[in-house]
């Protein structure tokens, strides 16, 4: 900023400061409470300090989880929460990279028409649909398996739209070299498209694995088996399943441990964004 | 090596805009031909249509002793400079070059000494390692050149591949792509709206206008004999003067035109021909006001108005006595610098 006003300063820090206070403060709570003991949150204070048993509940919370409201060890459901998020994504981005090749560099009868059925496809997201795709997932006899956890998921159009906008960007003049070059099209696309796309799947990649690794409401809905139950639901089911009161460090611990995946990606991804700006250019 | 034959090529595009209509052009092997004209005459549209990136609407296409109609760019062993230079932007110089090669088999010993051999011509050779991005606009083009100079194609096809560069630098390469061709023989076909540039490069020019031919020749042809108004006022800057032949008549002139055929109604003159100095009897002589006097280094160009207050000329003179804006003029120009056209049609006669 060209300007210095230190009172527009000062208030415009206060409300920054106040925001993040705000976002940061639930997280901070999480961490603060998961290695307190059990009997802590009983007094119904909320310690602003850690305890001292962090651990042993982790330890509790990762080989255990709560047995007694049913829900299994954080482990097993961050390793369904892992492959859900992982098939997920890598199916989305396979699905609309492809696609997103085939309706910018082909013609073909009713492109147009493809692309806005495609388009009418991001109307539709898991919410709106939930009812009927639960029928045909458990007509399928895929209720309680991987499959029906991440395949309904992966048929949406966002990536495809947004990986479609990106290879729009990309000049047609490298096509039409590559043809010279007597590279066909799926020799453009491996040698050319791809590399240069880097950068972007790497940032869809991200957003997408976010997006499968928080999804709730359809987990919850098909697995009545704690086999296959994911973390973000569990966190549900340790709250409000048994009849005791919620063992809020263990949820805590769970909470913690939740977050971890995404934040693991988004830093490893950064390195990918940073080296693709860097190295690759349109 | 390889000829190219244009036997009645069309292009209608999808929309049904008519890009490139009745081309009936032969290209010797070997030879550096031109294609010049207006934006949006269809220099490109033609142009890509040798290469295979547009569809042949209509007539046929022979390279060497193949017709290519129906053939992919990679087959026509052709090689195209692009205007923007089209270079792979995340490979290096070096496999910006070689990718052509690899892609159609060559063996990788072969393909170094290719690479190698065209670097050392274009002077690239320090820069195999860098990325696109990491060269000036002078040092891609070339890179651009090496990739077709690699291929040792049949033919060149080149689409205003300078017109990204500074003046200066254009004129070099103009210069070192004109003599490469020459070295390696290889036939060319060279897109440009720059006149100039035209007219130093080719060994044979092609004007083009609204899709159609309007004359073939080597430059110093179509520059002294332009076939239609349209070239006269397209090739040659300052463009020629047109001048209609009745005010010619008016003003004293009518000896002068009595050599020329009695339907030219329109009469050019380039602006060199035309002088201060008093000619041969028999040659134009105009009065003229000087409206504006704009040097140009080597020579001077003087605007000016006859006397009838409103037809404006431009004559182009490397030697200017004191003159001053205002002055009156007295114009000379001898009657075999006058170029005969008939207005309706815009041919020349003669
Ligand atoms: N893909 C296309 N679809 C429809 N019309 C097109 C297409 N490409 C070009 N045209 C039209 O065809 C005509 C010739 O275009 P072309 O690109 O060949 O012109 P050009 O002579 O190369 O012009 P410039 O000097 O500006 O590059 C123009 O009228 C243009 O609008
Ligand atoms: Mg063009």
């Amino acid at each position: 900023m060209v300007e210095n006003r230190p009172l527009g300063n000062l208030l415009s820090h206060v409300v920054l400061i106040f925001g993040v206070a705000l976002v940061v403060f639930p997280i901070y709570v999480a961490i603060i409470a998961s290695p307190h003991p059990p009997g802590t949150f009983l007094r119904g204070v909320m310690p602003l300090l850690p305890g001292p048993n962090a651990l042993e509940n982790y330890r509790t919370a990762w080989t255990e989880g709560r047995s007694r409201a049913g829900t299994p060890p954080i482990s097993l459901m961050l390793t369904n929460s892992l492959i859900m998020a992982l098939a997920i994504t890598i199916g989305k981005l396979a699905i609309s990279i492809i696609s997103a090749f085939a309706i910018v560099y082909f013609r073909f009868p009713f492109r147009i028409f493809f692309f806005w059925i495609i388009f009418l496809t991001l109307m539709l997201p898991v919410e709106v649909r939930i009812v009927p795709t639960f029928q045909v997932v458990a007509d399928l006899g895929m209720l309680n398996s991987y499959a029906g956890l991440s395949i309904p998921l992966i048929a949406s159009a966002t990536a495809t739209f947004l990986v479609r906008q990106f290879f729009m960007t990309v000049p047609e003049e490298l096509m039409e070299a590559a043809r010279v070059d007597g590279a066909g099209p799926m020799k453009f696309f491996r040698d050319i498209l791809l590399p240069l796309s880097i950068t972007n799947i790497a940032a869809l990649f991200v957003i997408m694995f976010i997006y499968g690794w928080n999804q709730y409401l359809w987990p919850l809905l098909i697995t009545t088996d704690p086999e296959y139950y994911t973390i973000v639901m569990g966190i549900q089911r340790m709250v409000t399943g048994g009849d005791s009161e919620p063992l809020w460090h263990l949820v805590m611990a769970t909470v913690v441990m939740a977050a971890l995946p995404p934040v693991l990606v988004i830093l490893f991804m950064q390195r990918l964004f940073v080296k693709g700006l860097t190295e690759t250019e349109k | 090596m390889a000829a190219i034959v244009m036997d009645n090529l069309h292009k209608v595009y999808a929309g049904g805009v008519r890009a490139v209509s009745d081309i009936m052009l032969d290209i010797a092997d070997g030879e550096f031909v031109v294609l010049v004209g207006p934006s949006g005459c269809g220099k490109s549209t033609l142009l890509r249509m040798v290469a295979g990136l547009e569809t042949i609407t209509e007539g046929r296409l022979t390279i060497g002793d193949r017709v290519v109609n129906a053939l992919e760019p990679a087959e026509r062993d052709i090689a195209m400079v692009f205007q923007n230079y089209a270079l792979y932007p995340h490979m290096s110089v070096f496999n910006n070059l070689a990718y052509g090669l690899r892609n159609r088999g060559v063996l990788k010993p072969e393909i170094e000494r290719r690479v190698r051999e065209a670097a050392a011509m274009l002077e690239i050779g320090a820069f195999l390692d860098r990325k696109p991005r990491q060269l000036s606009g002078g040092q891609r083009q070339r890179v651009a050149m090496g990739r077709a100079l690699v291929r040792e194609p049949a033919v060149f096809l080149f689409d205003e591949p300078l017109s990204n560069l500074d003046a200066k630098l254009r004129v070099q390469m103009r210069v070192e792509i004109k003599q490469l061709q020459r070295r390696l023989g290889t036939t060319s076909l060279y897109v440009t709206h720059d006149q100039l540039e035209a007219m130093t490069m080719a060994d044979r020019l092609v004007v083009l206008n609204g899709g159609r031919i309007e004359q073939v020749g080597t430059p110093m042809d179509v520059y002294s004999r332009p076939a239609t108004t349209f070239v006269a006022g397209f090739i040659g800057s300052p463009a020629m003067n047109m001048l209609p032949a009745s005010l010619l008549r008016a003003n004293g002139n009518a000896d002068a035109l009595s050599g020329l055929p009695g339907n030219a109604d329109l009469v050019g003159l380039r602006p060199e021909d035309i002088g201060l100095d008093a000619v041969a009897p028999g040659g134009v002589r105009l009065q003229a006001r000087l409206d504006l006097l704009e040097p140009a280094g080597a020579e001077t160009h003087l605007h000016v108005r006859l006397i009838d207050g409103k037809t404006r000329m431009t004559v182009r003179l490397s030697h200017v006595p004191g003159l001053t804006e205002g002055a009156d003029l007295v114009l000379h120009a001898p009657a075999a610098a006058l170029h005969p056209f008939e207005a309706e049609s815009g041919h020349r006669l003669l």
